[in-house]
């Protein structure tokens, strides 16, 4: 699928021509058009949820669109352009001490959020610029010892509170039903920006580039895709939005710690959710969060063996069914949020190209 | 004088570094797999070291043998049972399925043992020491350093002289022709990884004599395990005893100015390594691909 590579659309409209008889290249479909009208219809009733449903119900869903805003993310970085990372609770960290510093100062933790989400993207810069010679494992064990380095510098530093962590004051003193609707608001938001912001991505050129740079990054620069500079922009945005998703984890709990914040286990309910649902697909991470969430909420109680039955089922789906849960359904040609080329009326799509790549390696 | 000491100590620490790191670089150098649950199956060791003594009211010593040849034995299972797969789905499946295993291996050890501190009782071999002039030689963190220092040139020399050895480099260089020249690969890649867990978790145990042992212990010993393996370089095993002592000296000296920051001194040592050198002190720069 390496022809995909750097100008996909010119590419196929020549193949398309090429090709006898009347085809057509189509980028949509009606599957695509119900299921984004149906979304379009769930989020107008969500964004009303508050005037019809108690606190106890927006609470859990403030954790569900976290839990979704971390998958796409993830999966933006992992899935798409190849590079996994068990360090990104760095950005959860920056983004959650940058609102409080905000407050602190006197702002919105409304702007914080925004504040914690650049202030990730510029850390971004030179964190990649040292990780940007590895790959694979080294990559991933190195973005880890980042975030440890902060956690180290936090849990010492006492201007941000140290080992104990720090409140936000400012919000504690809101009434918590108008308090508990902005932040659900806002998560929701920032949710719909995230997924909506990563499909968009993945649609444009950078998400070919981006997957050809996954697959085969020798072949990708050859085609005449940056590679380095493609890396590069993926990570920088998902750093910008896990520093959103940081500064949305302090204002819905009001508090934050480095153990907590900085801690590993984010790493690994985002693989998981990615895992599950689907890696490099649009609607797989979705639909993990979705399970990761109910499974949480339905089993936490018995302890950590959930955890045990979700990594074994995770190591279970990357061995036999690597696309995920949406792969399986994508192999019937489904596809909810299309972003591939599909030649309409030709023969079925082939890998790669009629839906959003393949899993790991193809 | 003090100064001396202290860089006796790190070097000691240097060397229980390594004795973990070591199987991470062999299976690196051998099959290119980061095993992420590196540092929990030394964990797993030490609880199995526990409820061997406990079991059979043994001393360490005594324990010590009956473990190592069962974490071998994990090691083979695991490399035939998942690891072989996961190489072969696909270059980021490894990783993902050894991060999955380190989770479970945690939660599991937490369900099962709960997830306080444990001591690792081994008489009084935690506090014995020789005193030369200024110097303090601890007799368990010297039994530490010589162990890595026996366990890497056992290595060493066993891949360079026997015919284990060889099949393991030709694999390593190019698994296609190996395979082409009748060289059965899964077992062999099954007694490295047995090997690799057998070291780990002898190291794990040692350690834990110290410190004692708790379930989360396994990622800080993964990440130090993977610093020393990258200062030192990839693919050589001496240079993973180089790179765990600098991480060591560095963390004692450190330690000596400010106890809290001498954690963070040897993770920003690593960073600074991989900004300036990032294939290593030892390595070559094709192999961090």
């Amino acid at each position: 699928m390496a022809a995909t590579g750097s100008s996909g659309r010119p590419a196929l409209d020549a193949m398309a021509a090429a090709a006898a008889g009347p085809v057509a290249v189509s980028r949509w479909s009606r599957t695509a058009t119900v299921a984004t009208s149906t979304a379009g219809l769930v989020l107008v009733l969500l964004v009303a949820l508050p005037y019809l449903a108690g606190t106890g119900i927006t609470q859990a869903l403030v954790t569900l669109f976290v839990l979704v805003s971390m998958a796409a993310l993830w999966n933006l970085l992992a899935g798409y352009a190849g590079m996994i990372s068990f360090g990104q609770q760095a950005y959860l960290g920056i983004g959650a001490y940058v609102v409080y510093l905000v407050a602190k100062g006197g702002l919105t933790p409304f702007a914080g959020i925004v504040a914690g989400a650049l202030a990730c993207g510029l850390a971004a810069v030179p964190i990649f610029a040292l990780l940007r010679p590895l790959t694979g494992g080294y990559f991933a064990v190195a973005t880890w010892v980042v975030a440890e380095c902060l956690f180290l510098y936090v849990t010492n530093a006492l201007w941000l509170g140290g080992g104990t962590g720090v409140g936000l004051q400012q919000l504690s003193a809101m009434p918590p039903v108008l308090r508990q609707a902005d932040t659900y608001w806002e998560s929701l938001a920032l949710m719909a920006i995230i997924v909506a912001g990563v499909y968009l991505l993945v649609r444009s050129r950078f998400g070919l580039d981006s997957r050809a740079t996954r697959d085969e990054p020798a072949a990708a620069a050859a085609m005449g895709v940056e590679v380095g500079r493609t890396r590069w922009l993926a990570y920088l945005l998902a750093a910008a939005g896990f520093g959103a998703v940081g500064g949305m984890l302090i204002v819905s709990t009001l508090y934050t710690d480095p153990a907590s914040v900085f801690s590993i286990n984010y790493s690994a309910d985002m693989l998981f959710m990615v895992v599950i649902g689907g890696l490099g697909t649009m609607e797989g991470p979705i639909i993990g969060a979705v399970i990761f969430f109910a499974v949480q909420e339905e089993f936490a109680k018995y302890g950590a063996w959930y955890l045990v039955a979700i990594g074994a089922v995770a190591i279970a789906v990357v061995l036999t069914a690597p696309a995920g849960l949406w792969g399986l359904a994508a192999r019937r040609g489904w596809s909810l949020l299309p972003v591939g080329y599909r030649v309409r009326g030709g023969p079925p799509p082939g890998p790669g190209m009629g839906r959003g790549g393949g899993g790991p390696g193809g | 004088m003090t100064w001396v000491n202290d860089v006796f100590q790190g070097l000691f620490l240097g060397g229980a570094y390594a004795l973990t790191a070591v199987g991470l670089s062999l299976m690196f150098g051998v099959m290119r797999l980061v095993n992420l649950a590196h540092g929990d199956l030394a964990v797993c060791g030490t609880y199995l070291v526990t409820t061997v003594m406990a079991a059979l009211g043994v001393p360490l010593w005594l324990a010590l043998p009956v473990m190592i040849p069962l974490a071998f034995g994990l090691g083979m299972v695991l490399q035939l049972g998942l690891f072989d797969r996961a190489l072969r789905t696909g270059p980021l499946a490894p990783l993902l399925v050894t991060f999955g295993l380190s989770v479970i291996i945690e939660n599991l050890l937490q369900q099962i043992y709960s997830a306080n501190t444990r001591g690792v009782g081994a008489g009084n071999l935690d506090v014995a020491a020789v005193h030369l002039g200024g110097l303090v030689l601890p007799w368990l963190a010297m039994l530490k350093l010589l162990l890595a220092l026996v366990v890497i040139g056992g290595l060493s020399a066993l891949l360079r002289l026997t015919g284990w050895g060889r099949r393991v480099r030709a694999t390593s260089d190019d698994l296609a022709i190996a395979r082409l020249q009748g060289i059965r690969v899964r077992p062999l890649f099954a007694t490295v990884t047995g090997i690799a867990i057998g070291a780990a978790a002898l190291a794990g145990t040692l350690n834990a004599v110290t410190t004692g042992v708790y379930p989360t212990l396994g990622t800080l010993t993964l990440i130090f395990a993977f610093e020393a393996v990258i200062i030192g370089g990839l693919g050589s095993l001496w240079g993973t005893l180089v790179g765990g002592m600098l991480l060591g000296v560095t963390q004692v000296l450190v330690s000596q100015v400010s106890v809290p920051y001498a954690i963070l001194a040897s993770q920003l040592l690593f960073l600074v390594v991989l900004a300036v050198r990032p294939h290593g002190l030892f390595g070559t720069p094709q192999a961090a691909g």
